[in-house]
């Protein structure tokens, strides 16, 4: 499956879930998705596409938050961003962990640094800080602005 | 309730000197879980770069591995050359790509003499040490420096490879190939190494697929998974080498998979150094005037798998996101399947198989007994006890006398 199939493909299996979906560069795909069917979009990734997660990268933009999971089909070389926005009010999203355990680290890191919860997660403990570590202080957060 | 013994291995390991603390719980010699502990040394990288230039970013990501010190520039030049569209020339292709194979055999040989000294075979650790060296005197003559090289930027790299030097890269390569074959004869021939390492730590192909390790650790059990051929970048495409694949999963089959790797990258070397002597001296960069808003991914195969680098930019001279992805990341995770099982003795060497990159030198590990407060383990002991479990294997095979 070429880079241009898969985006087809993508759009037309998860319809209006995909908000957005477009060829970044050479073999890399960004998908905008709702943040509701991201584990129906992974499971998908990993389980019928083999593809394997990579990692993800936890974002404030000021907006809203996001977090673009990274996944790579060694077959192919495709690499498929997947992308989803978490509004600031309501910081949550389902975890990846019982899908595949190597979301399990990322997770806490991204739980730990920006302070989103990750649903379902069977150990959401701190990653890299101790437990002496501020409450409710999260580093990645972006300042706001008055 | 029964009764339950933690080993504490950290927060400095013993063996491999970097912080970071694994709790072995045990059932007399048996490991039967394993939990840990990490962010001892987290340094904030991700979040320092985001008040560094581009320029500078490279220098503190070359800084975040002593050892694969090249594989985090290369996966950075790699997402910034995706966001800037930067067609890098064939020259600096060639030259980044001798400086990463460099790289990996001079990595893959100084985890096999570690590993040797773990298991009590220090002729092992010696050699390896030893064939190492010309293979940092060689990095001194192309880049001045035996490790942090500096050699990269967006768009090509900052130095060239002299003409006169060529033949000087042939013939250290031509020496270390002989004395790394006879290394890995030694080593693969051994009936106590064997007995030491084979089905020690197993990882099934299951194991890796859901815990995404990448590297020698997945291509040990099976998984066909490399960076540079799956994904091409710099000459590796434009040279001839095969992908190392063994399926055992144990701690053998993975030191199989880096001696051989070994090889391939003596032999991708000589290639581009042949490339090199072919084409004129040219061009070693382009110029990259500004970069725009955007984001990249950059891949890099380190000699301990691949290497992420997600870089989110606004169109200032600084990124806004940088996500680092080092391999070890999911290959440590894989402990949890490794260790739980063996004896206290091989989940030492488990627990090197993946090769966790080092990243300090300080070292601390002591068991007390929580009655007597008595010691009774720290990192010499752990160290003991994997070499005397060697010493009785050799006994029982070959008599008291050797």
């Amino acid at each position: 499956m070429d880079t241009q199939e898969f985006i087809d493909f993508m759009k037309f299996k998860f319809k209006h879930n995909v908000q957005r979906a477009f060829l970044r560069y050479r073999n890399r795909v960004l998908i905008d998705i709702e943040k509701d069917a991201l584990l129906k979009v992974a499971t998908f990734l990993y389980k019928e596409l083999n593809f394997r997660f990579i990692i993800a990268t936890g974002l404030d933009n000021v907006k809203a938050f996001e977090i673009t999971y990274h996944f790579s089909n060694d077959k192919t070389g495709l690499l498929a961003n997947i992308r989803v926005s978490i509004p600031k009010k309501k910081p949550e999203v389902e975890s990846l962990t019982p899908l595949f355990v190597a979301a399990d680290w990322i997770e806490r890191e991204i739980h730990e640094l920006l302070g989103i919860n990750f649903l379902n997660h069977p150990n959401m403990r701190s990653l890299l800080s101790g437990d002496n570590w501020g409450a409710g202080e999260y580093p990645y957060r972006k300042p706001v602005s008055e | 309730m029964k009764q339950k013994t933690i080993i504490p291995v950290g927060p400095y390991h013993p063996l491999q000197e970097e912080p970071e603390l694994f709790k072995l719980f045990c059932d007399g010699e048996i490991v039967t879980d394993i939990e840990w502990e990490t962010g001892y040394n987290h340094r904030g990288i991700e979040k320092i770069n985001e008040s560094k230039t581009f320029e500078q970013v490279f220098f503190v990501v070359e800084r975040i591995c002593g050892i694969c010190s090249t594989s985090h520039p290369f996966a950075f030049a790699n997402a910034m050359e995706e966001i800037a569209q930067v067609k890098v020339p064939d020259r600096a292709k060639y030259i980044r790509t001798i400086i990463a194979e460099l790289e990996r055999i001079h990595s893959h040989l100084l985890w096999v003499g570690l590993a040797g000294h773990f298991i009590g075979y220090n002729t092992v650790f010696m050699w390896a040490w030893k064939y190492r060296e010309p293979i940092l005197d060689l990095f001194e003559i192309i880049t001045g420096n035996r490790n942090s090289y500096a050699m990269f930027k967006i768009g090509g790299v900052r130095r060239d490879i002299d003409e006169k030097d060529y033949s000087k890269i042939l013939k250290i390569l031509d020496g270390v190939k002989p004395k790394a074959e006879m290394l890995m004869k030694a080593v693969i021939d051994d009936p106590v190494i064997h007995m030491r390492t084979k089905g020690i730590g197993i990882l099934t192909k299951q194991d890796i697929l859901d815990y995404c390790a990448v590297g020698p650790t997945a291509r040990a059990s099976g998984v066909d998974v490399d960076i540079r051929r799956d994904d091409p970048y710099a000459a590796y495409p434009l040279v001839n080498w095969k992908v190392i694949v063994t399926q055992e999963g144990d701690v053998f089959a993975k030191a199989v998979v880096r001696f051989l790797e070994i090889f391939e990258s003596i032999s991708i070397i000589e290639q581009c150094v042949e490339k090199l002597r072919k084409d004129p001296p040219g061009q070693i960069d382009v110029k990259v005037k500004n970069i725009p808003e955007g984001n990249g991914a950059g891949r890099a195969e380190a000699p301990r798998g691949e290497v992420f680098h997600y870089v989110i930019t606004d169109g200032s001279n600084s990124p806004v996101r940088h996500k680092i992805r080092a391999p070890s990341y999911v290959n440590v995770a894989t402990f949890k399947k490794s260790c739980v099982g063996q004896t206290i003795s091989d989940a030492t060497l488990a627990l090197a198989a993946v090769d966790p990159c080092y990243c300090c030198t300080e070292r601390m590990a002591h068991v007390y007994d929580s009655r007597t407060r008595q010691r009774v383990l720290d990192g010499r002991g752990l160290i003991q006890l994997s070499q005397q479990r060697t010493q009785t294997l050799k006994k029982n095979l070959f008599g008291k006398n050797t």
